[in-house]
């Protein structure tokens, strides 16, 4: 390690603050990352307790035979929702910070009120959005009704459905990114910024030539943590929601629900009505790959920004 | 850059909040309203919250998913700290053989996020313990059964709070910020602690630790969170309602009943967004100047 502070040595005392959370994390992290691996090898029902090893079936079934159509689809739907959840969350919540960080008078009170969602859980922001958007009582379709006389059905018409989704996970992502994005605005050093403004940088330019590159580390961290949210955390959104519904329109979407993204699929098929833990396995180990370059990449880049500092 | 702000600026901020905001206020509106109003667009106050609260805290056991949830969130974001404080001070402040080693089996966990673990975690979580100890003997030291099957015995903590809180106790990303603060400390003050003759335990909980508040509060808020947030975990392993947590426990005050009664189900929402949010009142500052501002996330 570069950074030595290694004053204290013994064999034994440093194991008995170590030992702890290498316990845990082995037992409850390694080993089930390991078995989950394993699980894909095999053919196993949760009700029925079944167990039989089949080789590479489960993998083959991803791509090949009458499973593989909802995989695809449900991979395409997944890269879609990421995409749009990351892409609509990062640029409301730039502009946002931006113009929260500005000097206007009660900056303060808007920046509380921007941040708040962060306390917020993907269940509750949910339910809320559930009865908000529900197509009889809710206010959105009484506004609607008044508005342009009509009640669209938000919840079972798969492109609203979809889109709602994304709404529902971007309203409550979007605190936490104002958080790490104001926090790095207020350290970016004026000086940079008042000498594009001398030179003549309009606001727009000096935004893109100046502030923008200082705020690249944060978006990249950002980035990261709201791929993981759209991922993993968006599961209690589609859960309370949609439960993954409804099934899109044919010919391609229409083998599984819209809204179902890889991770609410695994859940579907492990813990659903058909409980083949296996094949779910094979679809998890599919999402454990993906994770693992992503964070691949996040350490690649990480490593190099400490180079560049250093 | 103290040149006046136009208009426009308030106009973008205010139309932003209100629609940031309006969810929550609609929440906590229609959580006051008696039934008659509650699916109307009317937003004017009630007064039946107290009811709606007695009746979802009781009738629909909210107050158990609230108890259930400040139980787990309090363990584990406290074992977090406790454990993940102990292993960085070993990290940083000892020197032995395979330091590196062992920082890279911590911090390679983020790789796996509990919601890629959960199917081998619900086995070993949820499947019965062996009989015996023989039993549970030869099948660890059966390398095929033990690492190339699926589990067979796990911890039998099926439909229990416990197995929403032991599995998550250890914090890579709580090991990291300790570990990257603790390296800011400068090193004459450990050096001076044990010339002094303290040991290093003593020099953790005198000096490290008062050193650490920061630090500690922030990764309290962000674990406190964190684990109040969750619901996969919880929704899978917890079958008896008796036992859930609150975010999968709304799911069923949604379902109760005949119809929807929709002011008891947002007084509910109103009530579970309370405790994180007096966490994060009561923590903001470290959270900001221990996480958010440091350089390193």
């Amino acid at each position: 390690m570069k950074d030595d502070h290694g004053v204290f040595r013994s064999r034994f005392t440093v194991w008995l603050y170590l030992s702890p959370t290498i316990l845990i994390l082995a037992v409850f992290i390694f080993y089930p990352a390991w078995k989950s691996i394993i699980l894909g090898f095999y053919r196993s029902n949760l009700f029925l307790g079944t167990r039989t090893f089949i080789g590479l079936e489960n993998f083959r079934n991803l791509f090949t035979g009458i499973l593989s159509p909802g995989f695809i689809q449900v991979m395409v739907q997944t890269v879609l929702f990421s995409t749009l959840v990351v892409l609509f969350g990062l640029s409301f919540s730039l502009f946002l910070a931006v113009q929260a960080n500005k000097n206007v008078k009660g900056a303060k009170v808007y920046r509380m009120l921007l941040i708040w969602p962060f306390a917020l859980s993907p269940a509750i922001a949910a339910t809320i959005y559930l009865f908000m958007f529900n197509p009889e009582v809710g206010i959105v379709n009484t506004v609607f009704d008044a508005l342009f006389g009509m009640r669209p059905r938000w919840l079972d018409s798969p492109v609203l459905a979809f889109f709602l989704v994304v709404a529902a996970s971007v309203w409550k992502n979007i605190g936490y990114n104002i958080v790490f994005y104001l926090a790095s605005l207020q350290s970016i050093p004026k000086t940079p910024l008042e000498a594009a403004s001398i030179d003549g940088a309009s606001r727009f330019q000096s935004f893109k030539m100046v502030m923008f590159p200082l705020l690249s580390p944060t978006t990249f961290f950002l980035l990261f943590t709201n791929l993981t949210f759209s991922f993993f955390d968006s599961f209690a959104i589609i859960d309370v929601l949609t439960k993954g519904g409804p099934i899109g329109p044919a010919p391609f979407f229409d083998n599984e629900g819209i809204t179902t993204t890889l991770m609410y699929k695994v859940y579907l098929d492990g813990f659903g009505g058909s409980s083949n833990m296996g094949f779910a396995a094979s679809e998890a180990l599919v999402m454990m790959s993906i994770v693992a370059i992503f964070t691949f990449l996040q350490f690649r880049f990480l490593a190099k920004r400490v180079h560049y500092e250093g | 850059m103290n040149r006046k702000e136009p208009v426009w600026v308030h106009i973008i901020l205010i139309t932003a909040s209100f629609f940031i905001c309006f969810p929550l206020i609609f929440a906590l509106i229609k959580s006051t309203q008696q039934l008659s109003v509650v699916t109307s667009a009317s937003l004017i106050p009630g007064k039946e919250f107290f009811n709606n609260f007695k009746v979802v805290w009781n009738d629909y056991n909210l107050g158990r998913y609230i108890r259930n949830s400040l139980w787990i969130s309090v363990w584990v974001a406290s074992g977090k700290i406790v454990l993940s404080l102990l292993a960085s001070h070993a990290l940083v402040f000892y020197r032995f053989r395979g330091k590196s080693l062992i920082f890279g089996f911590i911090v390679i966990t983020l790789m796996f996020p509990t919601e890629i673990l959960i199917l081998g975690l619900f086995e070993l979580v949820s499947n019965q313990g062996a009989s015996s100890l023989v039993q549970l003997i030869q099948w660890m030291f059966n390398p095929v059964e033990f690492f190339f099957a699926p589990t067979k015995y796990g911890f039998g903590w099926g439909d229990s709070t416990i197995g929403i809180i032991v599995p998550f106790l250890a914090s890579a990303t709580g090991v990291f910020l300790f570990r990257q603060h603790f390296l800011s400390i400068p090193k004459a003050l450990a050096d001076s602690a044990r010339i002094d003759g303290a040991n290093s335990f003593q020099f953790l909980t005198r000096i490290i630790i008062p050193m650490s508040k920061n630090t500690i509060g922030a990764l309290a808020l962000i674990q406190f969170v964190y684990v109040w947030d969750q619901y996969i975990w919880p929704r899978i392993i917890i079958r008896r309602s008796a036992n859930q947590v609150v975010q999968v426990g709304l799911n069923m005050i949604v379902a109760t009943g005949e119809s929807v009664q929709w002011g008891q189900v947002m007084c509910a929402t109103v009530i579970a967004i309370v405790p994180p949010l007096l966490v994060f009142a009561l923590l903001y500052r470290a959270f900001m100047n221990g996480y958010a501002l440091s350089s390193d996330k």
